[in-house]
C-alpha cells in the first residue's frame, strides 16, 4: 500500500508540468482563493496555484530525499565497510571520526548550517539549492549507516567464505565489494529506505524555519514557512503542504517496515509457518 | 567502573576540543556575520561598525579569536581604541572558567540569557515527558501482551502516523483546531491560546498555565510517544516470552502482577539508556514546539542566534549541546552497567 500512495506520489510530482499554472508567476488577481475546482488547494499570497506549486514542490522534497539517502550511502558504506573489515587502527580512527560526527547536536548544527548556507553568495549553491541542503543533511546522518555497514562486516568478515577467497588470493576491495558486500546490504537497504522518510522530515522542517530551501523555489516545507500567519483567514495554505509531507513519509516508512520484514529469514519462516 | 568513567572523561576532552574548533571555525568563518546587518542600516557609519568590530574582539584572527573564547582575554592586553596600541586587559574569562561571553544582541552575558530560557525548556519538556511517559508505558505493555489484538492492531498504525507527521506541521494544525475553529461555547473565545507560557499581564492562575501548556505538550507528546511505545512494546515481547515469566504464572500470580512487576522491570531496562540517549534530543527536539508557540525558551533562544549570527551564543548553546550528547552517551553506558549485572566495563 505504501508503494501505491508512494507511487501515485512520484507520478503526480512528474506530472507537475502538466498544470495549467505556472509555479511562478503571480497574478494578483486571484489572491487567496479558497480550494475549488478551478484551484483545488486554493491560491497562495501571491495569487500562484498552490496545487501546482506544491506538486513542484514535491520534486523538490523528494529530490532532496533521495539525494540524502544517495549521500549517506556514498559515505557510510565505505567507512563502514573499511572500518569493520580491516578493524585495528583503520576502525579506530573510522570510529573516532564517527563519535565525533555523533556527538555534534544534529538538528542545532543543521540550522546552523542553513543559516550560513542562505549567506552564501555562491552561484554554484544557490543553482543547485537541492544538492546543497541534501549535502548538508547527508554530512550529519552518514554515521548511522557507517555503524550499521560496520556491525555486519564484523560478523562477515570471520565466514568461511570470505576466509576462502582470502586463501584463494581475493584482494582485499574484492573481498569487501564483491563477497562481503551482497551479504551485507539487507539492513543497509532498510536503513537507507527510512533515510529518505527523515531527510523530507529534516528537510521539511528546514525551509520551514527559513533555513532550507530559499523561496520562490517551492519546497513542502517553505510553502508552509508563513503559514502560521495564515492559519486564521487562509488555513488551506497550512493543510496542503503538510499533507504531503505526512503522506510521503508514511508510505515510505511502510515500505522500509515491508523491506525489513522481506530481509528478516525469521519472519519471513514464521510468516510461512516453519518456525 | 570508576576507572572506566575517568578514562571516557579523559577520552571526551580531545573530542570536546575537536568538536568546538570545528564548531567554532564554521560559526565565525561564515559570510554575513554578525555586523552584516548593521552594515545596511544607513544609520551605522564605518567607524562605528570599526568600534563594535574591536569591542567584539572580531578584529582578531581565527586562532586568537578561539583561544580567547576558551580561557579568555584577561591575561593580556587589547587594543579597544583602535590606535594600534595594546592598552588595557580583556574582560572574557573564557568559557572553560564559566563565562561564555557576552550576547552581541543584548549586550548582557550570554548565560544569564541561558538560565533563564533553559528553566522555561525543562517546564516544557518535563511535563511533556511525564505524559509521554504516562502513555507509553500501558500502551507498549498492553500491545506486546496483547500482540496482534485489535488494540495491537490500532496502536501500530496510530504509531506510523505519529512518525510520519511532521512535527511542526502537527503544531500548525493544533492551532488550527484548537484555536482558529474550536470555541468555547459559553464565552465564544477560542478553547486554547496559539501560544505564550502564559496570559500576558493575567495574575498567575494555573488554568491559565495549564491552558498554555495543552497545545505545545501535544505538539512534543506524539512523536515520543509512537517512538517510547514501540520500543517497550517489543522489549516487552523479548520478556514474557522468558522462563522466569512463566515461572511467575505458575506460581499461581495473577496477570497483572506478572506483567507490570516481573515482566516490566526488565523490559524497561534498555529502555532506560535508550532514554539517557535521547536527552539531548528531547531539548533541542522541543525548538519547534518553542518557536510555534513563543515559548520562551533555549530552542528560540538559539533560532534566534542563528538569524542575528550572535556568535557567543550560538557557540554557547552548540558547546553545551555537544557536552550533553557526549555525557548523555556515558550516562547511557553507566546505566547499562548498573541495570544489568552481566554488563561489565574495564
Amino acid at each position: 500500500m505504501g508503494c501505491i500512495v508512494l507511487g501515485c506520489i512520484i507520478l503526480a510530482v512528474s506530472l507537475a508540468g502538466l498544470s495549467p499554472y505556472d509555479p511562478y508567476k503571480s497574478d494578483m488577481s486571484a489572491r487567496y482563493q479558497p480550494p475549488s475546482l478551478a484551484h483545488p488547494m486554493g491560491t497562495d499570497a501571491l495569487g500562484r496555484d498552490l496545487m501546482t506549486r506544491v506538486l513542484y514542490g514535491g520534486r523538490v522534497s523528494l529530490a532532496v530525499g533521495f539525494s540524502v539517502m544517495v549521500i549517506t550511502l556514498l559515505i557510510g558504506v565505505p567507512v563502514g565497510a573499511m572500518a569493520g573489515y580491516f578493524g585495528g587502527r583503520v576502525d579506530n580512527v573510522l570510529m573516532r571520526i564517527t563519535d565525533a560526527a555523533l556527538a555534534l547536536p544534529s538538528l542545532l548544527v543543521l540550522i546552523l548550517l542553513g543559516a550560513i548556507l542562505r549567506e552564501v553568495d555562491a552561484p554554484a549553491l544557490k543553482q543547485n539549492p537541492v544538492l546543497t541542503i541534501a549535502f548538508v543533511i547527508g554530512i550529519l546522518a552518514w554515521m548511522f549507516t557507517a555503524r550499521l555497514v560496520r556491525a555486519s562486516y564484523l560478523t562477515i568478515r570471520e565466514m568461511d567464505f570470505v576466509v576462502a577467497t582470502r586463501a584463494l588470493g581475493g584482494s582485499n576491495f574484492r573481498i569487501i565489494a564483491l563477497h562481503i558486500f551482497p551479504n551485507a546490504i539487507g539492513p543497509v537497504i532498510v536503513e537507507a529506505t527510512l533515510e529518505i522518510a527523515y531527510a523530507i522530515l529534516e528537510e521539511s522542517g528546514l525551509s520551514y524555519l527559513g533555513f532550507g530551501i530559499q523561496p520562490p523555489t517551492p519546497s513542502w516545507g517553505n510553502l508552509l514557512s508563513n503559514a502560521q500567519e495564515y492559519l486564521v483567514k487562509y488555513p488551506w495554505l497550512a493543510i496542503f503542504p503538510g499533507l504531503m509531507i505526512f503522506l510521503s513519509v508514511i508510505s515510505i516508512n511502510y515500505i522500509g517496515d515491508g523491506l525489513r520484514d522481506a530481509f528478516d529469514p525469521h519472519k519471513v519462516l514464521t510468516k510461512m509457518g516453519e518456525v | 567502573m570508576g576507572h572506566y568513567v575517568v578514562r571516557r572523561l579523559l577520552q571526551a576532552i580531545p573530542l570536546m576540543i575537536i568538536v568546538s574548533i570545528v564548531l567554532f571555525a564554521l560559526v565565525n568563518l561564515a559570510p554575513g556575520g554578525p555586523l552584516a546587518g548593521r552594515g545596511q542600516s544607513k544609520r551605522m557609519r564605518p567607524e562605528q561598525i570599526a568600534i563594535l568590530k574591536r569591542q567584539f574582539g572580531l578584529d582578531q584572527p581565527l586562532y586568537k579569536r578561539y583561544i580567547f573564547w576558551l580561557v579568555g582575554n584577561d591575561w593580556t592586553k587589547i587594543d579597544t581604541d583602535g590606535d594600534g596600541i595594546k592598552e588595557s586587559y580583556g574582560q572574557g574569562k573564557g568559557i572553560l572558567r564559566g563565562d561564555f561571553g557576552m550576547s552581541y544582541r543584548t549586550r548582557k552575558p550570554v548565560m544569564d540569557s541561558i538560565k533563564n530560557s533553559f528553566k522555561n525548556t525543562a517546564y516544557l519538556m518535563s511535563v511533556t515527558l511525564v505524559v509521554v511517559a504516562i502513555i507509553a508505558i500501558p500502551v507498549g505493555v498492553i500491545s506486546a501482551v496483547k500482540q496482534y489484538s485489535i488494540f495491537d492492531i490500532i496502536v501500530t498504525s496510530l504509531s506510523f502516523i505519529g512518525q510520519a507527521i511532521p512535527e511542526f506541521w502537527l503544531g500548525l494544525i493544533l492551532i488550527l483546531v484548537f484555536y482558529v475553529w474550536l470555541k468555547n461555547p459559553l464565552t465564544g473565545d477560542s478553547l486554547l491560546p496559539p501560544g505564550g507560557m502564559y496570559t500576558q499581564g493575567a495574575a498567575f492562575s494555573i488554568i491559565d498555565w495549564t491552558k498554555h501548556l495543552i497545545l505545545p505538550v501535544t505538539m512534543g507528546v506524539v512523536g515520543w510517544v509512537t517512538w517510547y511505545s514501540r520500543f517497550l512494546r517489543s522489549s516487552m515481547l523479548d520478556v514474557i516470552h522468558q522462563d522466569y515469566v512463566r515461572t511467575a504464572r505458575a506460581k499461581g500470580l495473577s496477570l497483572n502482577k506478572v506483567y507490570y512487576k516481573h515482566a516490566l522491570r526488565n523490559a524497561l531496562l534498555p529502555l532506560v539508556t535508550i532514554f539517557a540517549l535521547d536527552l539531548p534530543y528531547i531539548f533541542s527536539g522541543s525548538l519547534y514546539v518553542e518557536i510555534l508557540f513563543s515559548w520562551p525558551g533555549m530552542g528560540r533562544l538559539y533560532y534566534q542566534a542563528a538569524i542575528d549570527r550572535d556568535y557567543p551564543m550560538l557557540m554557547a548553546i552548540l558547546t553545551i549541546g555537544t557536552l550533553a550528547v557526549v555525557f548523555a552517551n556515558l550516562l547511557a553506558d553507566i546505566a547499562y552497567a548498573k541495570l544489568d549485572p552481566r554488563i561489565h566495563y574495564d
